[in-house]
């Protein structure tokens, strides 16, 4: 059961990420990877004024990857954990944003109007769990989320990243309290045809009355038609195939496994008239 | 790249935070006790500073500023001219952005909770009947 293993079926937050959990965000340099990867996604999406300096927020900001991609985009940001261990590992790294220990769901607490944006990396799916006997979800998550909005200027965005809900119920407790908040918007899904590059984002806008949501990548909806007619012509040409698939390692197989592998945003070599043929028997 | 040795609460933080203890009607500014206190050169960005100044409590910073017992004499209102003053916006991004404070608390004008400042981060986490 692949949900047994998320961090957030384990432990809460601020016992998870102790000082060994903590310091895998210093050495592990796939982790930083994947994190700076989704960090610059979510901050593209906040669709900020070009060339103009931010005041942004970080929820959930751990040890400063996402607030160094603020940085060096030249916005100044506050960061909000519950984790000791990993803001001291955020001062270990010398970030250039303010930290606050604070637990999103006892709310924000910044005065109104603060903040040209909002994100989260892999923050919110916590704030679902009962981690205390106290802990209500529904509660904590309202609170998070009508103070959040109120500390935001209105116009601006929160992005929050790679929810990956652990069930449908999970994102609609989360969207319902948003929208309870005041928020508008919704998810957007990046790469839905990969299960590896897919990613998916809470985008919620702050005092837009019909916001339209940003287009997300590796859907592109010509691409889509394309493929459609193209299935259709397949199936016809081949007919006889009963299950319409090609025969493996055949040079029809290898071009469809491509574009399959495209439509996931994976690299994949062009094809050319040497595509799937054969290497001559060499002595 | 500049280098600072600290995660540190510096004033601008201090002029957007708030105590949100249950109950608590205005509970804005906190007051600082500051124990420890550092300076810190940091890039002035003008456009930065300017398209702060409309969100900054202003007598709220002129407060801290006090309250630390900082010298440096801000003047005691916004000039109207802010957008193209530039001693004015310099004097406000050395208040907001490199006076540091390392330890000490916030206090809670309204309800008397200490929110304790250690290794310059602010500890706002609630006991559970603070909610």
């Amino acid at each position: 059961n692949m949900s047994k293993n998320r961090p957030e079926s384990r432990a809460p937050p601020d016992i998870f990420y102790d000082q060994k959990e903590a310091q895998k965000y210093t050495s592990n340099s796939r982790m930083i990877d994947i994190q700076t990867e989704m960090s610059e996604r979510a901050i593209e999406l906040l669709n900020l004024p070009e060339d103009t300096p931010c005041m942004l927020l970080d929820v959930g900001c751990g040890s400063g990857l996402s607030g160094e991609c603020l940085t060096e985009q030249g916005h100044i940001w506050i960061g909000m954990d519950i984790s000791s261990a990993m803001l001291d590992v955020a001062r270990e790294r010398e970030v250039e944003g303010d930290v606050v220990l604070s637990d999103a769901g006892q709310g924000v607490s910044f005065r109104p109007g603060t903040f040209d944006g909002v994100i989260s990396i892999s923050a919110l799916q916590w704030l679902c769990n009962a981690d205390k006997k106290y802990h209500n979800p529904v509660k904590r998550l309202y609170k998070f989320f009508s103070t959040l909005y109120a500390a935001m200027k209105h116009g601006s965005r929160a992005v929050f990243q790679q929810l990956y809900p652990e069930s449908p119920q999970q994102l609609e407790l989360i969207t319902t309290q948003a929208i309870r908040s005041g928020f508008g918007g919704g998810v957007v899904v990046d790469f839905p045809n990969s299960t590896k590059a897919k990613k998916i984002f809470l985008c919620l806008f702050c005092g837009v009355a019909s916001p339209t949501l940003p287009k997300a990548l590796g859907t592109e909806e010509e691409a889509k038609k394309k493929r459609q007619i193209k299935y259709v012509k397949e199936r016809e040409q081949r007919g006889s195939d009963k299950r319409n698939k090609s025969i493996k390692k055949s040079r029809d197989w290898i071009i469809e496994k491509k574009e399959r592998r495209k439509r996931q945003g994976k690299e994949v070599s062009i094809n050319t008239k040497y595509t799937g043929r054969k290497r001559k028997p060499r002595f | 790249m500049r280098l600072s040795a600290f995660v540190r609460m510096r004033l601008i933080t201090h002029n957007m935070l708030t105590s949100h203890v249950k109950g608590v009607k205005n509970g804005y500014p906190l007051v600082i006790k500051a124990e420890d206190i550092k300076e810190q050169e940091t890039d002035f960005n003008p456009d930065f500073i300017s398209r702060m100044i409309t969100r900054i409590e202003w007598p709220a910073l002129t407060k801290a500023m006090e309250m630390i017992g900082h010298t440096d004499q801000l003047p005691e209102e916004v000039p109207k001219d802010y957008e193209t003053n530039n001693d004015f916006l310099k004097q406000a991004h050395h208040a907001l952005m490199e006076i540091e404070v390392i330890t000490g608390s916030l206090t809670c004008p309204e309800s008397g909770r200490e929110f304790p400042i250690a290794n310059g981060i602010p500890n706002m986490l609630l006991n559970e009947d603070e909610v």
